[in-house]
């Protein structure tokens, strides 16, 4: 057991988190888990939360199938992953419906979709299955760091361009865009709120950090 | 004429690509030519159009508040919804193993051709999707579920087609070099999606 001198938070296990979030994001990058993470995102209050689900779901998702990944025979290990997987965000649906109903409303079955999610079962078929407990967590929060933060990017600019505010959860809405602007003449964008704005948004993510990180150009 | 609503409904205006962003991750990973894109749309229609009926089934007899009074009186007040995601992602996971086999069985050459796409769709968004906006949106018979799980099959048929068609044109076309790939991919499909919202004011 090597990993009992190694310290919790040495450099290899502080390297699981920082990589899917900058140069192997798991939404930018590696196109996982796109599904559920552009539907939610016209106001930031629900891409928040969203992201916390997910951070919640991963993690013990990651801890638990690396908990048990020499007992689950390889055959059936999709069921088991579902499985685990579909009673967590049970658990984040409940907990959600009961404490915050208004957002669960506006996330419908988004919550429910988080079982589906590719970077769940990307990283559980990818990480856990093949390692200890300490860095699965990690890596499950690294991961769902990286697509929380895109969230939250796409969400910022999209309240902010389409409905001039910002919401948080717990704290309301803040008008951002000053009254003095709209007197003036300024109008939302209210075509930010649409859906497809959504994948334009983060087509220009994408623009920008492939212009920055060269290496990351494909060739189709 | 209910039914023909559903569907062309499901197909146009809801479109779980283009309005909800389902099953995108094997949208933009099984895109890149016309013909293995189409073999995947046909898998999943054919597998929303089973899953569909069959939880819509699930649901009204044995999760649903009262849904159980079938095997009782004592069963009345049972609610069991909060075990509808499981209880879908696990018919959903047998369904596609059984058509799977049954395929393999019975016709081989469509196996040779869906096959390596059907385990991929068990954990398409758009399936357990579809399941679950059955549920959201609650259909009054199962002729209207199995309408709406074919439809929305077809709808995101047309999409993966069409971003397919689209990406293998744009390869002789001079994109930004960062933009490559994934992003001008995303931008089409915002584009698509653009378009597709201009059924957005039919109402039927």
């Amino acid at each position: 057991m090597s990993s009992d001198k190694e310290p919790l938070f040495s450099a290899k296990n502080l390297k699981l988190i920082t990589t899917p979030i900058g140069p192997q994001n798991p939404i930018t990058i590696q196109v996982l888990g796109i599904c559920s993470a552009l539907a939610v995102t016209a106001k930031l209050e629900p891409s928040i939360v969203m992201s916390l689900s997910v951070v919640f779901v991963m993690v013990f998702a990651n801890l638990i199938i690396s908990l048990l990944r020499n007992t689950i025979p390889s055959r059936i290990r999709i069921i088991v992953q579902l499985v685990v997987v579909a009673s967590l965000v049970i658990l984040v649906d409940q907990i959600l419906k009961a404490y915050a109903y208004d957002v669960s409303r506006q996330l419908s079955v988004f919550v429910g979709l988080i079982i589906t999610n590719c970077i769940i079962m990307g990283r559980l078929e990818a990480f856990a299955l093949g390692n200890k407990a300490w860095p699965s967590i990690l890596d499950g929060a690294g991961n769902a760091a990286g697509y929380g933060i895109i969230l939250i990017i796409v969400g910022f600019v999209r309240e902010l361009f389409g409905s001039g505010t910002l919401s948080f959860p717990g704290f309301g809405t803040f008008q951002v865009i000053p009254q003095a602007f709209y007197d003036l003449g300024y109008v939302n964008n209210g075509f930010m709120i649409l859906p497809p704005m959504a994948l334009v948004v983060v087509g220009i993510i994408i623009w920008i950090q492939r212009s920055r990180d060269k290496s990351l150009i494909e060739s189709h | 004429m209910e039914l023909l609503n559903i569907f062309v409904k499901a197909i146009f205006i809801e479109n779980m690509v283009f309005a909800y962003f389902l099953g995108m991750c094997s949208y933009l990973a099984v895109s890149k030519t016309v013909k293995t894109s189409f073999g995947l749309g046909v898998a999943v229609i054919f597998v929303l159009g089973i899953t569909v009926p069959v939880n819509y089934l699930l649901e009204n007899y044995v999760l649903q508040e009262g849904a159980l009074s079938w095997l009782g009186s004592g069963f009345e007040t049972v609610d069991l919804r909060f075990l509808s995601f499981i209880m879908f992602i696990a018919v959903i996971a047998s369904m596609v193993q059984l058509v799977e086999m049954i395929i393999e069985k019975f016709s081989p050459t469509l196996y040779t051709s869906l096959g390596i796409f059907l385990p991929l769709i068990a954990v398409n968004c758009a399936i357990l999707g579809g399941s679950l906006f059955m549920q959201e949106r609650s259909y009054a018979n199962i002729g209207e579920a199995t309408v709406f799980g074919l439809g929305s099959g077809v709808g995101w048929l047309l999409a993966i087609v069409g971003i397919a068609a689209i990406r293998e044109k744009i390869r002789y076309s001079n994109v930004p070099a960062p933009l490559r790939g994934l992003g001008i991919t995303f931008i089409v499909t915002g584009l698509m999606g653009i378009a597709f919202m201009s059924f957005m004011g039919i109402k039927l």
